[in-house]
């Protein structure tokens, strides 16, 4: 299928035609750009809800859960899910699916998998690309898993409009050491297990968190829910459509939607500048002699950091 | 990763019918994995609609089934007529797990290209797929 094949077939809801449209979005190549080109006027109209947090944390099975809800409300359901690729052998074992195995059947859900491929902000670099595939394709919500997040894995809230975050009971050091990294960028709190001992103190201690981080026009609720029964479910939908409304029906909608559309230039272009970095470091020849330099200690990190930085200054200052 | 150099081969580990026995399966996603592909395991007790939508939605270039209960000769063939119903005719098929002899002419002769059982060692199987997974993107 061509550029233009895969085009008509995501426009008319054509899904091997989607899921092959996602391949060349996460190869990133010349047809993939075409066709995300293309369809971004189709964009916009799908809530995207981002669900973050550590590993194990139940992120699959809410976002099972939370798709099982959507459909009862007429809703169509995209999914992304994120697993980290091996910095060893650059593999990875998406396992994702096996929590949502019931929605394979349902013609109204659409899911792929996707390894991180060296990213780091607990996404893959195409990530976004995707979601804008399947917006484009009409699903009516997009709802994207990271991988286990530490607290530097923000990167979801710069590519869906709605942020989840999932916390466990018991885990209080845990959510103690999400810090506001993670805090800050989310819109809704949950904590997930709610069936296990400690709930209610998990959710003080995320309160507390809250008390202290720097809010916006919108105050995150906290909910608690047991993703693996489905309570609490509805309710987080429903302040997931709280959300939604605020940013894009609200008195608050044009800012919100300009810090959005802010967050993603940047971070894109934040992408695609460190990966030219890399790629003039490397055509500099400098890089593996300043390396063996400090692995010998004959030099400190940092001069060598400083180093490499002005070479590829110089490179860039003379076009290359 | 400094350059975007080859891309992973994407494959879909799956298990059909009600057989239980995964560790084979997961054996082979690991070593798949450990040999720089990226595997989408689906959990056991898959149906042949599921294995097919799957393979659809994740648009993978292969597609592994493992069995150990004895219902190939039932469930392989409806694997790929629901791909074959989908559209899926561009994926390598192979399988793994308790198939005796006597059944692998027929589960080759519905487009099975490698058939592996007890006491394979992941190294051919990596290196089967290597060499005849169909190339995308
Ligand atoms: C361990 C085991 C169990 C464990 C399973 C644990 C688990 N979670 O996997 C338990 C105890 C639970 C179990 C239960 C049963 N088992 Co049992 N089990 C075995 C046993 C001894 C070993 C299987 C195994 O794990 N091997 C190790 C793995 C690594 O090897 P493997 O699966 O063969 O995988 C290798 C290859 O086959 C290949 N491969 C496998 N999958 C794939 C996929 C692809 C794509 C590729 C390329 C390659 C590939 O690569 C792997 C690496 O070399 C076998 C006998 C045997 N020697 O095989 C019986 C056996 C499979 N079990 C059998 C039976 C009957 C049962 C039970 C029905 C009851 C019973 N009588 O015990 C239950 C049913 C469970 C269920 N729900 O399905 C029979 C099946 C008979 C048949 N097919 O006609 C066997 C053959 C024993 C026998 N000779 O009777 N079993
Ligand atoms: N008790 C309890 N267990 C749950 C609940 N939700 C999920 N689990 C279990 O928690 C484990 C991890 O669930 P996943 O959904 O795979 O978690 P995840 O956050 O997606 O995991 P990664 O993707 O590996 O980071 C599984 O064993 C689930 O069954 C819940 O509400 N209560
Ligand atoms: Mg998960």
């Amino acid at each position: 299928m061509d550029a233009d094949q895969l085009i008509a077939g995501v426009t008319s809801g054509d899904r091997r035609a989607l899921a092959r449209a996602l391949t060349h979005v996460e190869a990133d190549d010349a047809t993939g750009r075409r066709v995300l080109a293309a369809l971004y006027p189709r964009t916009g109209r799908a809530q995207t809800v981002g669900v973050t947090g550590s590993a194990g944390a139940g992120k699959s099975t809410l976002v099972g859960a939370i798709a099982r809800e959507e459909r009862t409300r007429g809703r169509t359901v995209g999914i992304i899910a994120v697993d980290p690729s091996s910095p060893f052998s650059h593999g990875a074992i998406l396992g994702d699916r096996i929590r949502m195995q019931d929605l394979t059947a349902d013609g109204g859900v659409f899911m792929r998998s996707m390894a991180s491929r060296g990213n780091l902000g607990g996404l893959s670099e195409s990530a976004g690309g995707a979601i804008d595939m399947l917006d484009a394709a009409g699903f009516d919500v997009v709802l994207v898993e990271t991988v286990g997040a530490g607290q530097d894995e923000v990167e979801v809230a710069n590519a869906a409009g709605t942020t989840v975050l999932v916390a466990n009971p018991g885990a209080g050091d845990d959510v103690q050491s999400m810090k506001a990294g993670l805090m800050e960028v989310a819109q809704v709190m949950v904590v997930n297990k709610a069936d296990l001992a400690g709930a209610d103190t998990a959710v003080a201690h995320l309160r507390a968190l809250l008390a202290i981080a720097g809010l916006g026009t919108w105050e995150p609720p906290i909910l608690k829910t047991v993703a693996r029964t489905g309570e609490g479910v509805s309710e987080l939908v429903d302040a997931i459509d709280r959300h939604q409304h605020h940013i894009h029906h609200s008195e608050h909608a044009a800012e919100e939607r300009r810090l959005l559309a802010q967050r993603q230039v940047v971070s894109l272009a934040r992408a695609a500048l460190h990966r030219e970095a890399l790629v003039t470091a490397e055509a500099s020849g400098l890089l593996a002699g300043l390396v063996n330099e400090v692995a010998a200690r004959h030099r400190d990190p940092r001069s060598a950091a400083e180093a490499l930085r002005e070479a590829i200054r110089r490179a860039w200052a003379a076009g290359g | 990763m400094v350059t975007t150099g080859e891309r992973p081969i994407r494959v879909l580990i799956a298990k059909p019918g009600l057989d239980g026995h995964d560790r084979g399966a997961k054996v082979v996603a690991r070593a798949l994995r450990d040999a720089g592909m990226e595997v989408i395991y689906t959990g056991i007790r898959q149906t042949p609609q599921m294995i097919a939508e799957a393979a659809l939605q994740e648009d993978v270039q292969v597609v592994g089934l493992s069995i150990l209960s004895g219902a190939h000769l039932e469930l392989f063939p409806r694997v790929v007529e629901e791909l074959k119903k989908r559209g899926v005719d561009d994926v390598l098929l192979f399988a793994g797990g308790i198939i005796p002899q006597e059944d692998v002419p027929a589960v080759r002769a519905i487009g099975f290209q490698g058939v592996f059982g007890p006491g394979t060692d992941t190294h051919d199987i990596i290196e089967f797929v290597k060499q005849r997974a169909p190339r995308r993107a």
